[in-house]
């Protein structure tokens, strides 16, 4: 097993093609199924999938790119921060672009003197922080419950170590909370969700029983065509039978209760806060901040706050594309004044964006 | 769209790099030999056609595996006249030098531009060295220019692609990105990654020598062969259709960048041709390629359908379609 050639076999793709045909057929309805996952969505795109499924099997994007769901305001804070004296600022790529108010990013800061640095890995930041004790690292810490239990830990480690020049800029979000205001949503109309694969690692499958409870197929799926696939075909058959339950196609990394271990040491740094997600607004107990015994690691309290209340940018889709209300199609920017070069929305930014990968792929 | 200053990304080559040529330098240096925006610019002098290029390196980290800053900066500028059908004479060399470089860092990056002028049998003939404080550059950059005769009869040329033609590649791609990648991120490989970077100029006089019929050649270096396809496309007014599956990719950079989330499509190559030329010259060609030490991998990996709208179209490994555009942003990994 390489685990890339055989998720990307012709022979099963025209198989798993052959079964969702013959399922879609028998449909009266057409199906409108969401993956909530930014990496199944740029995955879609890549392997050109959308144009091999039937016509009435319709896939759109959900909220599951952290760079697309980060507010301008907290896009705002972090400009400002990294604007700060005596700051190194750390990030993980995809956030370099991303746009605040003004079109001014972190990749503009960067060009005008800002110590903007990407890194790969959360940990990087302890390397730079024990070399540049004159200096405050601030990591911006962004992501679902994949990423958090890393910062988690680099926290931890700093603690133990007695590292006091680094602080985090909390604004990871965790998944459930959002699928509850998704389900919530009377504009919606969803059948089924192919669940990320990656963050229910973690999180286990028991997480999305909502799902079903309100009606909806679930499968939780990994990234290869293949994965997506299958994930399709077992929403289908579920949609099909109207017995709707949370399927696990990925298997090979999921389990029903998740990784408590991870899980138990993201919640011994973080605690759960309301948190502004562009497109969705503020979701209670949806966003990630860190405990009071990790205050010295908070850069929201390390540093005096600034007060930025900006809204989402005038004219930009992201909010209803990131709900799957819109496709990025319909947004009248897209293309015309929203390119990649000249990104309005971050939808258009990250590489797992929406309007990123529709501009790239179709 | 306007910039006040420049970024990191104006230097990647895609879109903003396209940018950056288009809308500063071409309109100020405007000149029909400098629009063509070929890897070398062809001039006439008297009876004899010459091509000639430059190029700066600063590749960081400046010794990576199966190279550094000084092989690369002969390979370069070797390659850029190459693709131009020059038979390479001439370089130039020049040095900016950190205060503080070790001299033993420096002789053997010299040594190996020695050696790597010798395999191309190109002579440096004139250079410039300059020393900057301390932070004024980081530890070495060098430009090299290079000068070479062109004989070969027809004229390679974007603008000569045919519907009709097919694309060839000599070999594996993207494997100097992932040998950068792989040395700047300090990852221990369980295989070993090697840059690709190599004088063409051999391989591509025997090709030339194959067909007389070859249309186009371009250096798949910066952006990868995903920028330089899109690129072509576009300046030529043709789609390309590539066949994913028939792209050679090493197993080990495959690996790379299934694990940090690079698409190989646009990894940089310092080795690695393009060519387009009729379908009936194609055997030819890949056997000429195929005979020598730098192309043993070569493979047809698409053709020139029609004339619409300039683009590329990937036929994706399990039959989906996609589209290959100029990428933007420097490559980042996948953050969740």
């Amino acid at each position: 097993m390489k685990f890339i050639d055989e998720y990307r076999n012709p022979a099963i793709v025209k198989g798993l093609l052959k079964h969702i045909a013959d399922v879609a057929q028998r449909l009266e309805n057409p199906v409108t199924i969401m993956e909530i996952c930014g990496s199944h969505t740029y995955a879609i795109g890549r392997f050109g999938i959308r144009k091999l499924l039937p016509d009435n099997i319709r896939l759109i994007s959900g909220p599951g790119c952290p760079v697309c769901v980060t507010s301008t305001r907290d896009v705002d804070i972090a400009l400002h921060l990294a604007s700060l004296p005596n700051v190194i600022f750390a990030t993980f790529g995809d956030m370099l672009r991303v746009p605040g108010t003004g079109g001014d990013s972190l990749q503009k800061k960067r060009a005008e003197g800002a110590d903007v640095r990407v890194v790969s890995s959360a940990d990087e930041c302890i390397g730079i922080a024990l070399s540049h004790s004159a200096k405050e690292i601030i990591m911006m810490g962004i992501g679902f419950e994949t990423t958090a239990p890393t910062i988690a830990a680099v926290v931890s480690t700093c603690r133990e170590k007695d590292i006091r020049n680094f602080s985090v800029f909390s604004v990871h979000k965790i998944v459930p909370p959002a699928i509850h205001a998704l389900l919530a949503d009377p504009l919606l109309k969803i059948d089924g969700f192919l669940c990320p694969g990656h963050v229910s690692t973690m999180i286990g499958a028991d997480a999305y029983r909502m799902m079903p409870e309100a009606g909806r197929a679930a499968a939780i799926t990994g990234f290869e065509p293949v994965d997506i696939l299958e994930g399709v075909w077992m929403l289908l058959q579920q949609i099909e039978s109207n017995k709707m339950d949370v399927a696990i196609q990925y298997s090979r990394g999921v389990r029903p209760e998740g990784n408590t271990r991870a899980m138990t040491l993201l919640h011994s740094v973080f605690e759960t806060a309301d948190a502004q997600w562009r497109g969705l607004g503020t979701i209670p107990a949806s966003g990630l901040t860190l405990r009071d015994e990790f205050a010295a690691f908070d850069t929201m309290k390390k540093f005096s706050a600034p007060d930025i209340q900006t809204g989402d940018i005038p004219g930009c889709g992201c909010g209803d594309i990131l709900r799957g209300i819109k496709l990025p199609h319909d947004c009248p920017l897209f293309r015309k004044v929203c390119t990649p070069i000249n990104p309005i929305g971050p939808c258009m930014v990250s590489s797992e964006g929406t309007c990123s990968t529709y501009y790239k792929y179709y | 769209m306007k910039f006040d200053k420049i970024l990191l990304e104006h230097g990647g080559g895609g879109l903003l790099s396209n940018e950056l040529i288009s809308q500063y330098f071409l309109p100020r240096f405007q000149n029909p030999y400098l629009e063509r925006l070929e890897d070398s610019a062809v001039l006439t002098i008297g009876n004899q056609k010459l091509c000639f290029t430059t190029d700066s390196y600063v590749v960081s980290p400046i010794f990576f595996p199966g190279g550094n800053i000084g092989s690369l900066a002969v390979h370069g500028t070797v390659n850029d006249l190459s693709v131009c059908g020059g038979k390479p004479l001439y370089m130039s060399c020049g040095f900016i030098l950190e205060e503080g470089f070790p001299f033993a860092s420096l002789e053997i990056i010299i040594q190996t531009m020695a050696e790597a002028a010798t395999e191309a049998n190109v002579k440096i003939v004139t250079g410039d060295t300059k020393v900057v404080a301390r932070g004024a550059v980081d530890g070495i950059f060098i430009n090299t220019s290079g000068i070479g005769i062109v004989e070969y009869s027809g004229i390679l040329s974007v603008k000569s692609i045919q519907p009709g033609d097919v694309v060839i590649v000599n070999g594996t791609i993207g494997d100097h990105g992932a040998a950068i990648i792989q040395a700047r991120e300090n990852l221990s490989p369980t295989s070993d990654i090697l840059s690709d970077s190599a004088p063409l100029n051999d391989l591509i006089a025997g090709t030339l020598q194959a067909s007389p019929n070859i249309h186009c050649m371009r250096d798949a270096t910066r952006g990868g062969l995903g920028a330089i396809l899109a690129e072509i496309a576009k300046s030529a007014q043709v789609r390309i259709d590539v066949d994913e599956k028939s792209i050679p990719v090493r197993e080990n950079v495959l690996g790379l960048c299934e694990v940090l989330g690079f698409d190989p499509l646009f990894l940089a190559n310092e080795g690695k041709i393009i060519l387009f030329c009729p379908e009936s010259d194609a055997k030819a060609v890949l056997e000429a390629m195929q005979s020598h030490r730098y192309g043993r991998d070569a493979a047809i990996i698409g053709g020139v359908c029609k004339t619409e709208q300039g683009r590329v179209v990937l036929k994706t490994s399990i039959g989906g379609e996609r589209i290959v555009d100029l990428p933007t942003g420097e490559l980042v990994p996948r953050i969740c």
